[in-house]
């Protein structure tokens, strides 16, 4: 393909791609992100090339491998355009099916969208309440896009907020509209995004770096995997936007090792845009130039952190340095650096296209525009869901996300990941934004929601994140080292059965520290998850240490299974099932349980035939006395 | 014990390496695709890096025992990876880990003896919604439940 030269140029392709394109044509488009490639879309794909082969339409209709649409539960999803008609969990054997209905213009009644509540079947994709409560700015196009095709992005007006800000923006102007716009980092931290590239731009020092951060290691978050793997476009066309802004020729965009889909698209991308001349010298004759590499993470959670990540690229260990000098003056090879998240970059081109006044329309008052969520857990509906920043935590869960799953009671909902905390019912109608949850103790962190109804232990919880953050900490400096591992010693006796009255009490203390002296922002707010839950679930606290008792049947020192003698019909199930034998049973005869052997895996529990229910949970009072042997053999009616 | 360099092992090292010379600020990207290659860092093959690359063979080895995704002992033909991310957590991940660990007979982190599993876990792997999910090899098993667990792993040889 030829360079392109001038923002005419751009412009022409652009006419010649979207003239050649029939909106009315038939086109299937089949989800390929990481989590419906997990479900199986990539044979379902397949199905498809094969079948429209077979059925000699090739030429006639199109077949579109997409980004992540979000509804990550109900895939694989195909979509049926120009009607808009969404297939959930198609299989293989269903495209033959799909193909020839939709060639005669009508619809597969059995794949659509059933609403759990009305039963009432949805056609339209865009009519799903799951996506009809949304504002899917940033993370629309994914449905539409081929992201190994620049121009699927070309067509849908992608590169058009570079050319504006190249030709007809000075970098001070497009710095004054992002400033206007009131852009906050999506990565968590909320930082003004105008205030770090207006830091970088008059740091002194040559070259400048800027830098996409898709670390994206908080557990329960995608948002940034979707986008990368999805669009890598528009957070290109940001990122080229931000340093044409700061006066920078070269970015970095590091990618975390567990993506590998992400980092795959984006370096087709930077080829492809390369390729066009949309990155490289002389960006469409303007005299700018730019350059990006793509730079893979080897797994450490700490790398995600803005020093860390720097020292990552240079090849050094991902580990962060005090930063009483702002990266934004020493960062990269000591150069003024500026890092934002995969989100921030992909909001750019919306503000430079649509105006800081229009991006500013949106969402609260210290907190503008859209914020994509990973909505996950106990969750009815999880995925990806975008809304305006304000919207209420019972919206995103309950109107978007369908309510709690199982028909389980809601617990808390946790945020902003392993440093965010637990959010209970009572405050469900809270705006989500940058200040709001942090009155609460928690986070918005970088969007992160994970849903816990009455089977999780919060004390568990608690100790799980703990886990994670001992694991994680670098270990450079004493406080989060040591703090954080001897609050999971706390928690893990606790968890046994073994805590202390004076326990609470000295977790609080160790909060206290971790906040104070830590280096870095993992230690600091390491105690997050544990003050939140001691905020809001004390009681939880208080039955594991006063009573030994596990009010959600987790903790597996605190519990016992136990089978019901006059509930058990004998039917081997559970028998057959434990993976220790610890199930003593026969024919006839009532089951019983060797407390001796059993490993609390709760496999009896699950497989007991709920019309029986005869295996019960005890926690904080003795397992009853077993069965006389007599007394076991069941006398069934001939 | 496995003997710490085969001649092929060298020989693809030192084809990675060909592109790399001087490289010091590209070392994680070369360890990683060493370690993708030979599924592990040999001795010899760090000692080759920091020859290479001109990287104290101290930094080299900081690097290595730093990040997750590096090996300094061989790893089995297939690589098990549990997620126990938040997600997959609250969905049951800890039990999938006891039955993986079970119906393998080794710890996470280890290898069975026939060099035919590793056993990792894993933070996150983006696939929330899917979860618990396993992944063995690169192929993702999303939605787990215990009973497929053994049947999953039966189908590799």
């Amino acid at each position: 393909m030829p360079k392109l030269k001038s923002a005419l140029e751009l412009e022409e392709l652009r006419e010649g791609i979207v003239s050649k394109r029939d909106p009315s044509r038939l086109c299937f488009t089949v989800c390929s992100g990481t989590a419906c490639l997990a479900i199986g879309s990539q044979p379902t794909f397949a199905a498809f090339e094969k079948e429209l082969e077979k059925q000699g339409l090739k030429d006639r209709v199109d077949l579109k491998p997409t980004g992540c649409p979000g509804f990550c539960e109900q895939g694989p999803i195909v979509v049926v355009y120009p009607q808009e008609i969404c297939y959930l969990h198609v299989q293989p054997e269903d495209v033959a099916e799909i193909i020839s209905q939709s060639m005669k213009g009508q619809i597969v009644e059995r794949l659509l969208y059933v609403d759990p509540v009305t039963g009432k079947a949805t056609s339209r994709e865009s009519d799903i309440p799951f996506y009809l409560y949304q504002k899917r700015l940033i993370l629309g196009n994914n449905r539409l896009i081929d992201a190994t095709k620049i121009e699927d992005y070309i067509a849908l007006g992608g590169y058009k907020a570079l050319p504006k800000a190249l030709f007809d923006m000075t970098p001070e102007q497009v710095l004054a509209e992002i400033e206007k716009a009131n852009l906050r980092g999506r990565g968590g931290g909320g930082f003004p995004t105008a205030r770090k590239w207006k830091s970088t731009r008059d740091a002194p020092g040559e070259p400048k770096y800027v830098i996409v951060n898709c670390d994206e290691g908080d557990p329960g978050a995608f948002m940034n995997r979707a986008l990368m793997e999805g669009n890598p476009h528009s957070v290109l066309e940001g990122l080229t936007i931000g340093a044409y802004a700061m006066g920078s020729h070269e970015g970095f965009i590091y990618v975390r090792q567990e993506y590998p889909l992400a980092a795959e698209n984006i370096a087709i991308a930077i080829k492809q845009a390369e390729d066009y001349g949309l990155l490289g010298k002389n960006i469409l004759g303007s005299g700018f130039d730019f350059i990006v590499k793509v730079h893979k993470g080897a797994g450490a959670f700490i790398s995600g952190e803005s020093s860390a990540l720097m020292n990552a690229i240079e090849g050094k260990v991902g580990e962060p340095r005090p930063k009483y000098i702002h990266t934004a003056e020493k960062g990269l090879w000591d150069k003024p650096s500026c890092l934002n998240n995969v989100e921030t970059w992909a909001d750019v081109p919306f503000i430079i296209n649509n105006g800081a006044e229009w991006f500013a329309s949106i969402g609260t008052e210290g907190s503008k525009g859209t914020k994509i969520f990973s909505l996950v857990g106990k969750v009815n509906n999880t995925g990806l869901v975008e809304v305006p920043l304000g919207t209420s935590l019972r919206d995103i869960i309950y109107r978007i996300g369908g309510g709690v799953s199982g028909n389980k009671k809601f617990k808390a909902v946790q945020t902003g990941g392993p440093s965010g905390g637990c959010i209970p019912e009572q405050y469900l109608d809270s705006p989500v934004d940058f200040d709001e949850l942090t009155k609460l103790g928690a986070m918005m962190g970088s969007g992160g929601m994970i849903v816990t109804d009455e089977d999780t232990c919060m004390v568990d919880f608690a100790k799980y994140f703990v886990h994670f953050l001992s694991e994680e900490s670098c270990g450079k400096c004493v406080p989060c080292r040591e703090g954080i591992s001897h609050m999971l010693d706390i928690l893990t006796r606790i968890t046994e059965g073994k805590g202390q009255a004076t326990d609470v009490q000295l977790l609080e203390d160790l909060a206290r520290m971790l906040k104070e002296a830590s280096l870095c922002a993992l230690g600091q707010t390491a105690a997050n998850p544990v003050l939140t839950t001691l905020r809001y679930f004390r009681p939880e606290y208080d039955a594991h240490i006063n009573e030994k008792r596990c009010p959600a049947g987790v903790c597996k020192d605190l519990i016992a299974f136990y089978i019901e003698p006059d509930k058990c019909q004998a039917c081997l199930i559970c028998a057959r099932n434990c993976p220790v034998d610890a199930i003593n049973g026969g024919k006839n005869l009532i089951h019983v349980i060797d407390q001796s052997r059993c490993i609390k895996c709760g496999t009896c529990f699950d497989v007991c035939p709920p019309r029986f229910g005869a295996i019960k949970k005890i926690s904080g009072e003795p397992v009853p006395a077993l069965i006389l042997e007599q007394d076991r053999v069941i006398q069934r009616k001939s | 014990m496995v003997t710490d360099n085969s001649e092929a092992d060298v020989k693809k090292i030192n084809h990675i390496l060909a592109g790399y010379k001087g490289e010091s600020n590209l070392l994680i990207q070369v360890l990683l695709e060493i370690q993708k290659e030979l599924r592990w860092l040999p001795k010899e093959g760090l000692i080759r890096i920091s020859q290479e690359l001109n990287v104290p063979l101290r930094q080299v080895y900081h690097a290595v025992t730093f990040y997750k995704a590096f090996s300094l002992v061989p790893k089995g033909k297939y690589t098990v990876t549990v997620c126990v991310g938040t997600a997959c957590h609250v969905r049951g991940s800890p039990r999938i880990l006891d039955r993986v660990e079970q119906t393998l007979g080794i710890n996470s982190g280890d290898t069975t003896p026939d060099f035919k599993f590793s056993l990792e876990t894993v933070n996150c792997l983006g696939c929330c919604a899917m979860g618990p999910v396993m992944v063995v090899g690169d192929v993702y098993h999303g939605k787990l439940s215990l009973d497929q667990v053994r049947r999953i792993l039966d189908s590799y040889d």
